[in-house]
């Protein structure tokens, strides 16, 4: 006899909503006239974001948090609904910046018909004409609500079509960049084919895992793993699923799509992709790490440090010797990812474990890589953004608050003092530490350091170098742009200097549960 | 583990493996991608066969839901590989270069 699951409506509406929302742009894409539909879809998308953001605030403050819903398909929990609410947040922020249409004369920075070949009298008609493609905010509305899914997934099976329904959409708006396709579409392809191949591991592994325990939920995983002991069968799963989930957070040797693709999105894709992303990704590694696999720490705990030890030398060099912002920030989202798997080789505790630190990591990191990103689309040429790290030389002198707000966001992400970056990387070297992981944290200081280089660096060239011939100049922005990078800076900053209110929300959201 | 189901568990790892190695070597977008597919393919037969070992349904349910996540892939995927082919004629994975390190 077959009963249907229950599913607790209460705590799951926000995310239904933001898949509601999707389903309904998809249906204005359809029947609206061309005109109206780029303000009807900003429309819904902002107002089911913050519908879903209120939701998400509604549902941690109740008394239903902590259920398991679906059979166990579903855990809402603190830390599940806090990267939730912290995905819906930097959504925000991306709707945004996708709405931005007075830098580039009047057009958003999508293709104008993404099936007329670049430089075809049909792609220039496309662009006399104002065309655009109002199709991305329903792509990324199932982007959002797939990320949501992958935060609260308490089983195998509803991590991979999670991780898929995030996945699917992001290969798209990589591609549809309104300047320099060629480089955009050769971005998706890469994202694409290396995303394919990812999920195809992370599915082998997670036959391999469910072959080991008998059961799809993370929790039962769990009890049997602790029962009886590893088995090949087990050991060989973890492996294979890390390798997808590495992939999906840019680890090294996982890396290589990381700085080509944030360099071919499209910015403002690439501005939110980089923290939603992220953000969704470690909070479904951790609950997989924590709650099914906790009872193999000593096995999977010295690999882990090995990408994270790699992760973040590489990612830092690299990051070094770039010439072009987009892939020096590309680097650095490298780099990033290493000192939040830094952050993972702790374990849970009840007061402030690895969990809030990395959760906290993923806060601050979210905001500045969300505001650098909104600022790198300002800098413009006559042929678009301007990429290339020298023709930024100068721009303190010319546009001190621009570079000052771009430094901000620097200098948090090299971890300095009254900046949020340097709360977030205390946590995660405090977290590794407790769990007695030093050598992974001397490098990770090592790595700072090196971090701390670039990033200077380039703060040193907006500010006391002269400007070059063709200098970049700032374009003045709509008020959405200049809000999200206005308020990215004050979270930054405000996160870092009175980092307690927030701390104390993740200690009382506590950790991850099966 | 019985006998039976070892086998069709090591055909599973065959097939994954020849899908593996097909991505890592082969140069045509289309093949890696069909490649891709033998992979997605080889983890549902170990999870209907695993399925059948523990004699419960999960695994024959997810591999539904695997199909089905394919086919999306494929929409995604083929609409990606179509335009690069369209702009550079070519649906080689080496050709396109201009990103690089």
């Amino acid at each position: 006899m077959f009963e249907s699951p229950g599913i607790s409506y209460a705590t799951l509406w926000p995310v239904l909503l933001v898949l509601g929302v999707a389903c309904a742009g998809v249906v204005v894409e359809a029947f609206a006239p061309r005109a109206a539909r780029f303000n009807a879809q900003v429309f819904l998308a902002l107002a089911g974001l913050a519908a879903a953001l209120a939701g998400t605030v509604i549902v941690g403050a109740g008394p239903s948090l902590g259920v398991s819903t679906g059979e166990g398909a579903l855990i809402v929990d603190g830390p599940g609904v806090f990267s939730q609410g912290l995905v819906l947040l930097v959504s925000l922020g991306g709707v945004a910046l996708f709405a931005e249409r007075r830098l580039d004369n009047g057009v958003s920075a999508f293709a104008g018909q993404a099936a007329a070949l670049p430089g075809t009298p049909a792609e220039r008609t496309a662009s006399q004409r104002g065309l655009e493609h109002t199709e991305v905010y329903p792509l990324m509305m199932f982007a959002v609500g797939g990320m949501m899914l992958f935060c609260v997934s308490g089983d195998l099976l509803m991590l991979f079509v999670a991780l898929e329904v995030l996945s699917l959409p992001l290969y798209l708006l990589t591609g549809l960049a309104r300047r320099r396709r060629l480089l955009s579409q050769e971005a998706a392809l890469k994202y694409f084919l290396l995303g394919a191949f990812s999920s195809g591991i992370f599915l082998y592994g997670l036959a391999l895992v469910y072959g080991f325990a008998g059961s799809m939920s993370l929790a039962e995983i769990g009890e049997v793993a602790a029962e009886e002991g590893s088995s090949p069968l087990l050991l060989l799963g973890i492996g294979l699923m890390a390798v997808g989930l590495l992939f999906k957070t840019g680890a090294v040797p996982f890396h290589s799509w990381t700085p080509d693709v944030y360099q071919g999105a499209p910015t403002p894709v690439t501005a939110w992709m980089s923290a939603a992303t992220k953000i969704a990704a470690f909070a479904a590694m951790l609950r997989l790490f924590y709650v099914a696999f906790g009872a193999e720490g000593d096995i999977w705990r010295p690999a882990i440090g090995v990408v994270a030890v790699l992760t973040m030398l590489l990612g830092a060099s690299f990051a070094v010797v770039q010439t072009d912002v987009k892939r020096m920030l590309g680097y650095s989202a490298v780099a990033h990812t290493g000192f939040l798997l830094t952050g993972l080789l702790g374990v849970q505790t009840d007061a402030f474990g690895s969990t809030q630190a990395v959760l906290f990591y993923l806060t601050a990191y979210g905001f500045a890589t969300l505001g650098s990103f909104a600022i790198v689309s300002l800098v413009r040429g006559p042929n678009g953004e301007a990429g290339a790290l020298d023709r930024w030389a100068g721009l303190g002198r010319t546009n001190p608050w621009v570079a000052a707000t771009f430094a901000v966001f620097l200098l948090s992400m090299a971890g300095l003092p009254l900046t949020a970056g340097f709360i977030g990387k205390w946590g995660v070297f405090a977290a590794a530490l407790g769990a007695g992981q030093w050598p992974v944290v001397v490098v990770a200081i090592g790595s700072s350091i090196i971090a701390i280089f670039f990033y200077v660096r380039m703060i040193m060239l907006m500010f006391f170098t002269d400007p070059s011939e063709d200098a970049a100049a700032v374009v003045t922005p709509s008020y959405a742009t200049t809000i999200v990078i206005a308020l990215s800076a004050v979270a930054t900053v405000l996160l870092g200097v009175i980092p307690g209110p927030v701390l104390s929300l993740l200690v009382d959201a506590g950790g991850f549960i099966g | 583990m019985t006998d039976n189901t070892t086998a069709y568990v090591i055909l599973s790892a065959i097939l994954f493996t020849i899908g593996t190695i097909g991505v890592l070597t082969r140069r045509n977008a289309i093949v890696v991608f069909m490649c891709v597919e033998l992979m997605l393919n080889a983890a549902n037969l170990a999870l209907v066969a695993f399925s059948r070992m523990h004699g419960n349904l999960d695994g024959q349910v997810t591999a539904f839901f695997v199909m089905v996540v394919a086919a999306a892939e494929v929409v995604v995927g083929l609409a990606i590989i179509m335009t690069i082919f369209r702009t550079r004629n070519t649906a080689s994975v080496d050709e396109p270069r201009m990103l690089k390190w």
